[in-house]
């Protein structure tokens, strides 16, 4: 027998339900954790910590030496076959196609790779740099200077690694743009170098 | 089993699904996670609703009109935990596992076990109908997917999973058509009547006490 109960029953039930999923797919625009974040980091830019790291040269710096200048960001570790190497290409090309660090033209665009993996000594972040034709202080090959900082950093920037079972590692291939106040204002699929430089002249750009 | 005992197994399972080695072990592969342990964490709420509905408050049986309002949560509940941010969420942060650990048993499972013999054959055919290919379809996401949808799974373990639920799909399909052909429907036992003074079986105790 159908009561006045039901109609109050079947609302609350739908209206609770349709919230949840709503909440959790960010008003169904996404349904993964990556496009979440993504869309909450172009919404509202994120404060990141200060992190220690140590470049290709062994030379110290912290991210917040970077302030007033753009800076385009991947997380590699130096024995990664696959996407890392991709990512190297693309930041090479990036290298090419936006203006020297003191030559006064157009926005100042820097690169920095961090390697989350352990083992990544400076030898290792040396010859990654080689291979790629990275030079300090325009794209530095960093790790960070102990593993809590490590752990921060990630967090911050949420990049997420799991082994890949083979004794390597299996984590996000975004690319981030750190703006000129040091906040972390854009995460950026993979893409051609072209479009990757104008992504972040686009953030150098923005006021 | 009595119902008492029952109640105690059920518990007892739940805690060892949340035993830390238990819980990573499942969790730490996507087709274990989304086909193992979800489905077991419902099947303990069905349990704990199919042992008890004889004590479901008549107020609530009369406001879950056909099992509508029942199955909509199971559905939506459903829903919710397939999506895969949910399952990155719920790895990475311990409380939004709680939160999955007790919503599927009482917002999913509970309800099933007590809507679903609700529920006329037209509105569960209605409900079978949609779930199974949404399974399938949720299952062919995964393998179709070029990218990882999940920060903390492998694209070999998406593929899997893909495969597992199309699988269980399938199995879901078979099962219906199955149960259709016996004609079998789930049911609750009579509800408890008014206490009555049984003069014969006290008697007989009383017998028994003092042979």
């Amino acid at each position: 027998m159908m009561t006045r109960g039901f109609p109050v029953l079947l609302a609350l039930v739908l209206a609770t339900g349709i919230a949840a999923l709503a909440f959790e797919t960010d008003g169904f625009r996404v349904v993964t954790s990556a496009g979440a974040r993504q869309l909450s980091v172009e919404r509202t830019p994120q404060i990141l910590p200060d992190a220690h790291l140590v470049d290709q040269d062994g030379t110290p710096f912290t991210l917040g030496a970077y302030s007033g200048r753009t800076v385009l960001v991947d997380f590699i570790y130096t024995r990664c076959p696959t996407i890392c190497g991709v990512l190297g290409n693309d930041f090479a090309g990036v290298l090419r196609s936006t203006p020297a660090r003191r030559s006064g033209a157009g926005a100042p665009i820097d690169l920095l790779s961090i390697s989350f993996d352990p083992a990544d000594g400076q030898d290792a972040l040396r010859l990654y740099g080689e291979r790629f034709g990275a030079k300090a202080p325009r794209w530095r090959i960093a790790a960070a200077a102990d593993a809590r900082i490590r752990a921060d950093l990630l967090r911050s920037f949420g990049v997420v690694v799991i082994p890949d079972g083979m004794g390597g590692f299996i984590h996000n291939d975004a690319v981030y743009v750190i703006d000129a106040r040091g906040r972390l204002a854009r995460i950026l699929d993979p893409d051609t170098p072209a479009q990757l430089a104008a992504s972040a002249l686009k953030v150098a750009a923005a006021p | 089993m009595s119902t008492r005992r029952l109640l105690v197994a059920t518990c007892g399972s739940w805690l060892v699904l949340w035993l830390p080695a238990v819980r990573g072990g499942l969790e730490r592969d996507m087709a274990l996670h989304m086909a193992v342990q979800m489905p077991l964490l419902i099947a303990l709420g069905a349990l704990v609703a199919a042992a008890t509905c004889r004590f479901e408050p008549r107020w609530l049986a009369a406001a879950d009109w056909l099992g509508i309002a029942g199955i909509a949560a199971v559905v939506l509940g459903t829903s919710f935990w397939m999506v895969p941010r949910a399952l990155d969420q719920a790895i990475a942060d311990w409380r939004i596992d709680l939160v999955k650990f007790l919503t599927l048993p009482l917002l999913v499972g509970m309800p099933l076990g007590l809507s679903w013999r609700r529920m006329p054959p037209l509105g569960r055919a209605f409900i079978w109908a949609n779930f199974i290919p949404k399974l399938g379809a949720v299952g062919g996401l995964y393998l179709g997917a070029p990218m990882r949808l999940c920060a903390y799974y492998r694209l070999d373990q998406q593929e899997l999973a893909g495969w597992t639920l199309i699988a269980v799909a399938v199995a879901l399909g078979i099962t219906w058509f199955v149960a259709a052909f016996i004609g079998w429907t789930p049911s609750c036992g009579k509800r408890p009547s008014r206490p009555s003074v049984d003069g014969a079986g006290r008697q007989r105790a009383l017998h028994a006490s003092a042979a």
